[in-house]
């Protein structure tokens, strides 16, 4: 049974990935704007833009162009950048490292954090603690992502370094290979960014899954019996709390997708976040249709990771 | 006993709806009332900006070369004439993050206005129906809360070019889903009471039966997810704004005038700070409000800001 | 000519499987080829464990249910699953009462509109408050509540307010499903005392449905007794002489209010079983305690004429188990 869920899900995946290259192409055609004379430039006579729309393929039927747009998109290949004619796949890869950096982080800290102080909150329920980190959170989730990284900004770059304190380094992205330390220091601001307005929204929803759970029968019953207070929280209590938290992971990646736009942009990390921003500023359509199908696909092997955890952690979904 | 002998006055049998109820828990909620006032302050603001515009001489766009700005070329302070100071061309920061709150505001309550409509609409017939109906339209919901919705925003606006209504249409189409998730659940359980049975019994129509038998009792949750969704949607037009993608300068709106502080933060601390605050300040009553209106709704959820704190 | 007349009955659900393509793997049988005549002004009651088909049966007859076979006439008109247009009078005509009195009326809704409820679907004109009010008032409730809200009320009153919605379009047949089985005892007497008096004010003709057979003994004139799906007997002194053994079953579980009169409980085996796959042969030769080789094999057909029972070894008056 398990199997044919998990099956069921990667069509769905396929289908929904088809759709969204369906999307992309239809967007290709309804943009304002002629691709050919964009890559031609503006002395180009009107048989190099001709021969240009002809290599391209523009001059066929919209069938044909579809056919060797899927071709291309299977064998990898997410065409040219209006703006330098570069491979989009190939700008694109250069700008991973710093966005595989952020994120990986980010979703560490959102996760640990929030999760961690959902627990925190809901096993003392009502404490001075609670209270705070409930404030706390909310204050998080009022948040545009991107304030968060301008206060941080003003905050613990601008006015620790002003008051002597230069810890945190300004914007930049620096390299692994620069050493840990220094990649690290120069993330942390990003993380913190990326994660604060998430790791509120977990720690809501933790703290809400955890007490529902705490109250529940089989956890009375589990105490009844004498079972030790850290072991019914942890053993009886988060297994089932966590299964909410795990659905929302799997609606939160384009959450997480967007705010890696908008922390790359604050910091100017140079990813493929700002990639995308730059992309919509010069009109580079390939460029951001890469970044559409790359992200839509990154959201559809998240949502099966998530859905495989789901299934792993609650067996009822197995079954059903 | 006869019926004339329990005879009362008719003002005292007017029954009191679960909304009188709800709205009686909430006038006792502090906290929630705070934030109504806070918002009912800005929205009034908001919508004065003209007149207090005129009031002090100071437009949206005017530039006052002498006295906001320094010899330096830098913006002026806080200060007796300008309350936020002023921004990289002299212009009154109040009066822009005032008119800015008017755009603000009015992108994040159409907006989820409309995405409320098609929410609820959408909700009613997957959960009403059922079926296949169902089954395309909740796999709809699911994709479209799944997203990565800012990058479809980004897809979206380079084709048609970023306006207000672009702005609109983005995050109305971005919310509308969570709402339609919550109401088609809704719909699910009311639709099996013996209410709607009795309804169709009587020959209702099946508009009759959604919009007057089962609309009425998933208001509740719905209200309480609208309050929630109008700071959502103020949130992502600041970014979209910030970002150029949303709503494009000379007209102010709060993301706009963040994107143009952040090259100042290091000289003019008001310019990032104050408009920042405005916007959390706004988001934060709305969340607070939303909050509030779920408890006094459903009494039975917990109040974390209780008014029998010394109970323990 | 019957008001009612119900002929071979049939009601499956289909028990399905799979999300997004839907596989039929078996059928529930909830009403298996019933027939049953309403006669102008009588009450029929209906009785039978929970789950024998008897709300089903009477959903089929108010038109929530499309029937899977069989037919219904209603005064002399085919209404066999109709249009919802075509049964659009047919509403008019055949009301329901519910079982449970919270479950039945809208909670978000004042009391005077849900009464008016049947008035505006069917496009009644007139002074809808005064009929209201009128209609609250020949229920005994105070019409000056009609701005409450059914969480105001108590049980018995709510109900009351069930029936003023049935009474609303003064229809000819209300089908009463299970009408006081959610009240209190004191309160019970009090709606069957209602519904009496409405009966004989406005010659209606019931169709009465419970579980409690002692509820039915008052108001009907007529009592079927159905199981798994079928109608086991049916007959006018069926407390007198009950020739189903299911019937005598079900009477010797009743209490009886007589400490003297010395009756042996007969215990049934076993549970129901299953509507997905009912028995072989008569349905109640599992739990028979009479049952031979032959009920495992040829079901009984219900015969008779005013006293009309399905079994091949029916118990003989003044005889026992």
């Amino acid at each position: 049974m398990f199997r044919r869920f998990i099956v069921r899900r990667v069509l769905l995946g396929v289908l929904v990935l088809w759709l969204v290259t369906l999307g992309t192409f239809c967007m290709f055609f309804v943009a304002p704007g002629d691709p050919a004379r964009t890559l031609a430039g503006r002395q180009a006579t009107e048989e190099q833009v001709a021969l240009i729309r002809h290599d391209l393929g523009l001059d066929q039927p919209i069938l044909v162009q579809y056919g060797s747009y899927m071709n291309r998109l299977i064998h990898g290949d997410l065409g040219q950048s209006y703006f330098n004619g570069e491979s989009v796949g190939t700008l694109l890869a250069g700008d991973l490292p710093p966005t595989a950096s952020l994120v990986l982080g980010g979703a560490v800290l959102w996760l640990a954090v929030g999760v961690s102080a959902g627990v925190l909150s809901a096993t003392r329920a009502r404490s001075l603690l609670d209270r705070t980190l409930t404030l706390v959170a909310l204050g998080g989730v009022s948040m545009p992502t991107f304030v968060v990284g301008l206060l941080l900004l003003y905050l613990l770059f601008f006015q620790l370094t002003k008051a002597g304190w230069p810890i945190f380094p300004p914007d930049s992205y620096v390299p692994l290979t620069a050493g840990p330390w220094e990649w690290a220091r120069h993330l942390i601001l990003p993380w913190v960014t990326l994660a604060t307005v998430q790791a509120a929204v977990y720690l809501r929803l933790t703290r809400g899954s955890m007490l529902d759970v705490l109250g529940d029968d089989y956890v009375r019953t589990a105490r009844a019996k004498g079972v030790p207070e850290r072991r019914v929280i942890y053993r009886h209590g988060l297994r089932a709390a966590l299964t909410p938290v795990v659905t929302q992971l799997g609606v939160d990646i384009g959450t997480l997708i967007g705010g890696v736009v908008v922390t790359e942009s604050v910091f100017g990390l140079g990813g493929i976040g700002q990639a995308v921003v730059q992309a919509f500023v010069s009109g580079d359509l390939p460029v951001i249709m890469g970044v559409v199908l790359i992200a839509s696909g990154a959201v559809v092997v998240a949502n099966l990771a998530v859905d495989i955890a789901y299934g792993l952690l609650d067996a009822r979904v197995r079954l059903a | 006993m006869t019926i004339t002998e329990l005879r009362v006055p008719a003002a005292q049998v007017t029954g009191r709806s679960p909304w009188q109820l709800a709205w009686g828990r909430l006038r006792t909620d502090r906290v929630a009332l705070a934030s109504a006032i806070v918002i009912v302050v800005l929205v009034t603001l908001a919508v004065c900006a003209p007149l207090i515009a005129a009031w002090n001489g100071h437009g949206p766009d005017d530039q006052f070369r002498d006295t906001g700005i320094t010899p330096e070329g830098l913006p002026v302070p806080p200060g007796g004439e300008f309350w936020f100071g002023t921004d990289r061309l002299g212009r009154d920061l109040f009066i822009r993050v005032l008119f800015g709150a008017r755009v603000s505001l009015l992108v994040g309550v159409v907006a989820t206005g409309m995405a409320s409509i098609v929410g609820v609409v959408i909700g009613l017939l997957a959960g009403f129906y059922g079926g296949v109906v169902d089954v395309i339209l909740s796999r709809l919901i699911d994709v479209v809360l799944s997203f990565p919705y800012l990058i479809f925003a980004i897809a979206a606006v380079s084709i048609v070019g970023p306006s207000l209504a672009a702005t609109v249409f983005v995050i109305a189409f971005y919310s509308w889903a969570a709402i339609a998730r919550i109401v088609r659940g809704q719909t699910l359980s009311i639709k099996e009471r013996e209410y709607v049975e009795a309804a169709r019994s009587l020959g209702a129509s099946d508009g009759r039966i959604m919009f007057i038998d089962i609309l009425p009792n998933l208001l509740a949750p719905v209200i309480v997810l609208v309050t929630l969704l109008i700071p959502a949607a103020i949130v992502f037009e600041s970014t979209l704004s910030y970002l150029g993608l949303g709503i494009t300068p000379p007209t102010p709106s709060w993301g706009n005038l963040l994107s143009e502080a952040q090259g100042f933060y290091r000289v003019a601390w008001w310019y990032l700070t104050l408009p920042a605050l405005t916007l959390l300040l706004t988001t934060l009553a709305f969340n607070l409000l939303g909050d509030g209106i779920r408890d006094a709704i459903d009494p039975r959820t917990e109040r974390i800001f209780s008014r029998r704190r010394k109970k323990k | 000519m019957p008001l009612v007349e119900m002929t071979d009955l049939v009601k499956h659900f289909p028990v399905n499987e799979g999300t997004l393509l839907k596989r039929t793997v078996g059928q529930v049988h909830a009403v298996d080829g019933v027939s049953l005549t309403l006669r102008q002004g009588e009450t029929l009651g209906l009785v039978g464990e929970t789950g024998c088909g008897k709300s089903t049966l009477a959903r089929c007859l108010a038109g929530l249910h499309p029937v899977t076979s069989g037919r219904i006439v209603f005064a002399g008109r085919d209404i066999t699953n109709l249009s919802r247009k075509a049964m659009r009078p047919v509403r008019r005509e055949v009301q329901m009462i519910f079982q449970d009195p919270y479950g039945s009326l809208n909670p978000r809704r004042r009391v005077g509109s849900i009464i008016a409820d049947p008035l505006v679907i069917h496009k009644i004109p007139g002074d809808r408050r005064k009929a209201v009010q009128d209609l609250m008032e020949r229920v005994g409730l105070n019409p000056e509540h009609y701005n409450r809200f059914p969480a105001e009320f108590s049980g018995g009153q709510r109900q009351r307010i069930g029936v003023a919605r049935a009474l609303a379009l003064r229809p000819k047949l209300i089908i009463c499903d299970e009408p006081v089985s959610a009240l209190d005892v004191s309160i019970q007497a009090q709606i069957l005392n209602l519904l009496k008096d409405l009966q004989d004010e406005f010659g209606l003709t019931y169709l009465f449905i419970a579980h409690d057979l002692q509820v039915v003994r008052h108001v009907s004139d007529r009592i079927a007794v159905m199981y798994l799906g079928k109608i086991a007997e049916l007959a006018p002194d069926l407390y007198e002489h009950p020739l189903h053994p299911y019937t005598n079953a079900l009477l010797s579980a009743t209490a009886v209010a007589d400490p003297d009169a010395r009756r042996r409980r007969i215990i049934l085996r076993g549970d129901v079983p299953s509507p997905i796959a009912p028995p072989s042969g008569c349905r109640f030769h599992p739990r028979c305690p009479k049952a031979r080789e032959l009920c495992a094999q040829q079901e009984p057909r219900l015969e008779g004429n005013s006293h009309q029972f399905s079994c091949h070894f029916p118990v003989r008056p003044g005889g026992s188990l």
